[in-house]
């Protein structure tokens, strides 16, 4: 009988300290998580930034500026042109 | 000795000893009962929210503003986070120096810095919207009571090109102008909020509730080229320098479609940077302006009088001398003719001639179409301030006003307008509506204005205009048919015509199959030359021959005439 008890009791506290790990292992995992969603934030908000950048030097103003002056490219005459049909 | 032998336990004490230490135990243990039964029953709710007030804790979840991009995905509008720093002004001491650094990284002077802090308010704004790489500076100084938040900030990387078709946003992040204000409920993200638990280094550790889910603001595709928009810009620009113009439009619409590819007007402005903005800067003309359009209106009445059978295409018209009287008022043209068949009125432009159609046909005929046609009431594409111009009743038209109409005068429009009024000649003779988002799918077939047959004579007639003998041969693009209608008409100051123009020019190409309308129009051009074949023909051409090399659309003048002209040139 006692030895019975003893092992419940044994049982009782193992099953104590498993749910306060598991309870801390959770708490851990979802910081880790919350630090992964902010850092998704960031990385969007990155992207948001870049693609600014993409199209601010993209803008056609500056890509014929520089055809026309770094390269010096000019639009073809029409007489030069032939448009291939699909 | 063991403990059973101990002569202490064979003594024996009274009873009443053992019997007040049961009672008095019975007693603590009765409190402890009385106490958690207050605590768990009675003051639960109480402690649980004090608890909760101690670990938990709403926190926003931003919401971001949609972009706006061109129908090829290219970013016209984006939000970027930026910091706002404010501050308590009760807590910020700052030490001089300090007050010195901030003003500097901040581009503040001193004394307005110094200002704010003195503020009788809890809470000031010293600067908002600031780069993030600056806030982080500020970050850094660790100065007391000086705080940051969160912000958008909304950038336009094309910017003065599209400035007045998207608008701006204020300082909130909430649309005020064009787009940004037609679609703001689209746009706007909402911002949700949740419940944490944190635990004492304020770290997140496990979420309570959901309160709002975040709404992310939506991205907008516009019908907008950011391609064609440029060069409609950029060739608008450099002709209302070239000629000295106080003001200027463009629209640019898929025919197939009814898709605006590009809308342009100047003068503009930079929305990345309104300190010095004026309201004549603001104005979508060809949205929200309306003006007399002249000649360009002409076609209109003579594809009514095709349609009814009142001419054919080889009519003669009797143009005289030149001049004509209706009632106290004469018309007159500019380049006299004694005769022209109808197909050479629109060649030549005479007003006389269109006049005399005009008043064969009965006043409410003419008003049907010209209502059919979308002039009189805004288009509703849900811009804000869109204009409807000027269409009066036919019951209340003299002969004079019917006559003028027909060359386009006593009637106002917005660019917009005239533009999608040539779509049923560049179709089949059927109105599509407008679009500024871009479609999914192209319409089905607009409602009908005129027949089909109308339609390719009239463009038949418009092709004459381009070619030698007509009014405007500068609108010509090597290699592609071209057809369009000039105008130039006197502008109304009071009740009078002064000697100021607008000159304008809508067509659209290639003829055989046309894609692209393209409209313009020139406020008050005034160099030595303002005819629309001379002043807004040059504009269409230049616009209308790079959108269709980038659309990639198939020559269809006859190749010996491309060869020709591509020497010629």
């Amino acid at each position: 009988m006692i030895r019975s008890n003893f092992f419940l009791l044994l049982v009782a506290v193992l099953c104590a300290l498993a749910t306060v790990h598991a309870n801390h292992q959770a708490r851990r995992l979802f910081t880790e998580l919350e630090r992964e969603q902010g850092r998704m934030q960031a990385l969007e908000d990155e992207w948001g930034r870049l693609q600014l950048e993409q199209s601010t030097y993209a803008t056609h103003s500056r890509i014929e500026k520089m055809a026309r002056e770094k390269l010096g490219m000019k639009p073809p005459q029409p007489g030069r042109t032939f448009v291939i049909d699909p | 000795m063991k403990l059973s032998h101990s002569p202490l336990l064979s003594q024996r004490l009274p009873i009443g000893r053992a019997r007040f230490v049961v009672g008095l135990l019975l007693v603590m243990f009765g409190g402890l009962v009385v106490r958690s039964a207050y605590l768990q029953g009675i003051q639960n709710d109480f402690l649980q929210k004090e608890g909760e007030a101690r670990y938990e804790r709403v926190i926003d979840i931003p919401a971001t503003r949609g972009r706006i991009t061109d129908r090829h995905g290219d970013v016209l509008a984006v939000s970027t986070p930026v910091k706002s720093i404010w501050a308590i002004p009760e807590a910020a001491r700052l030490t001089p120096s300090e007050s010195r650094q901030l003003a500097r990284l901040l581009e503040l002077s001193v004394r307005d810095l110094n200002r704010k802090l003195s503020s009788e308010r809890d809470f000031v704004f010293i600067k908002r919207q600031v780069p993030p790489d600056l806030s982080a500076k500020i970050a850094a100084m660790n100065l007391p009571g000086i705080h940051q938040q969160n912000d958008y900030r909304r950038f336009y990387p094309s910017g003065e090109m599209v400035a007045h078709m998207l608008g701006f946003t204020n300082v909130e992040d909430a649309g005020q102008e064009g787009i940004e204000l037609a679609m703001n409920p689209l746009l706007a993200g909402k911002q949700g909020s949740r419940r944490v638990i944190r635990d004492r280094r304020g770290r997140i550790v496990d979420d309570a509730k959901l309160i709002r889910p975040p709404q992310e603001g939506k991205d907008i595709t516009l019908s907008l080229d950011a391609k064609i928009q440029y060069l409609a810009h950029t060739h608008l620009k450099q002709a209302i320098a070239d000629h000295h113009a106080r003001a200027g439009g463009i629209v640019v619409l898929d025919a197939k479609t009814g898709e605006v590819l590009a809308l342009a007007n100047l003068p503009t402005y930079n929305p990345n940077d309104r300190s010095r903005l004026t309201g004549t800067q603001l104005r979508n003309r060809a949205l929200t302006d309306t003006f007399e359009p002249g000649s360009t209106f002409k076609p209109f009445t003579v594809a009514l009088a095709l349609e009814k059978g009142n001419v054919l295409f080889n009519t003669p018209i009797m143009t005289g001398s030149g001049k004509m009287t209706i009632g106290t008022a004469t018309i007159s043209d500019a380049h006299p003719a004694p005769q022209l068949t109808v197909a050479q009125i629109i060649q030549k432009s005479s007003n006389i001639g269109a006049a005399k159609i005009a008043l064969s046909m009965k006043p409410d005929d003419l008003w049907q179409m010209f209502d059919t046609l979308g002039f009189g009431t805004p288009l509703g594409l849900g811009f804000p301030g869109e204009a409807g111009g000027r269409l009066r009743p036919a019951k209340s038209w003299r002969p004079i006003e019917q006559a003028t109409m027909a060359y386009g005068h006593g009637i106002s429009v917005t660019l917009i307008q005239l533009a999608h009024a040539y779509l049923p000649f560049a179709r089949e003779g059927d109105l599509t509506p407008l679009s500024l988002i871009k479609l999914d799918s192209p319409p089905a077939r607009g409602k009908p204005v005129f027949s089909a047959q109308t339609a390719r004579e009239m463009r038949a007639m418009l092709e004459m205009v381009v070619a030698p003998g007509g009014t405007a041969p500068k609108a010509a693009i090597p290699g592609y048919r071209v057809a369009g209608k000039t105008g130039t008409a006197h502008k109304l100051e009071g009740n009078a015509y002064v000697d100021k123009y607008v000159a304008s020019f809508v067509g659209f190409a290639p003829v055989s199959d046309p894609r692209l309308i393209v409209a313009v129009m020139i406020d008050e051009p005034t160099g030595a030359v303002y005819y629309g074949g001379d002043v807004a023909a040059p504009v269409f051409a230049r616009v209308m021959e790079g959108a269709l090399r980038t659309l990639g659309i198939s020559h269809d003048a006859p190749k010996s005439l491309l060869v020709a002209q591509g020497v010629a040139q």
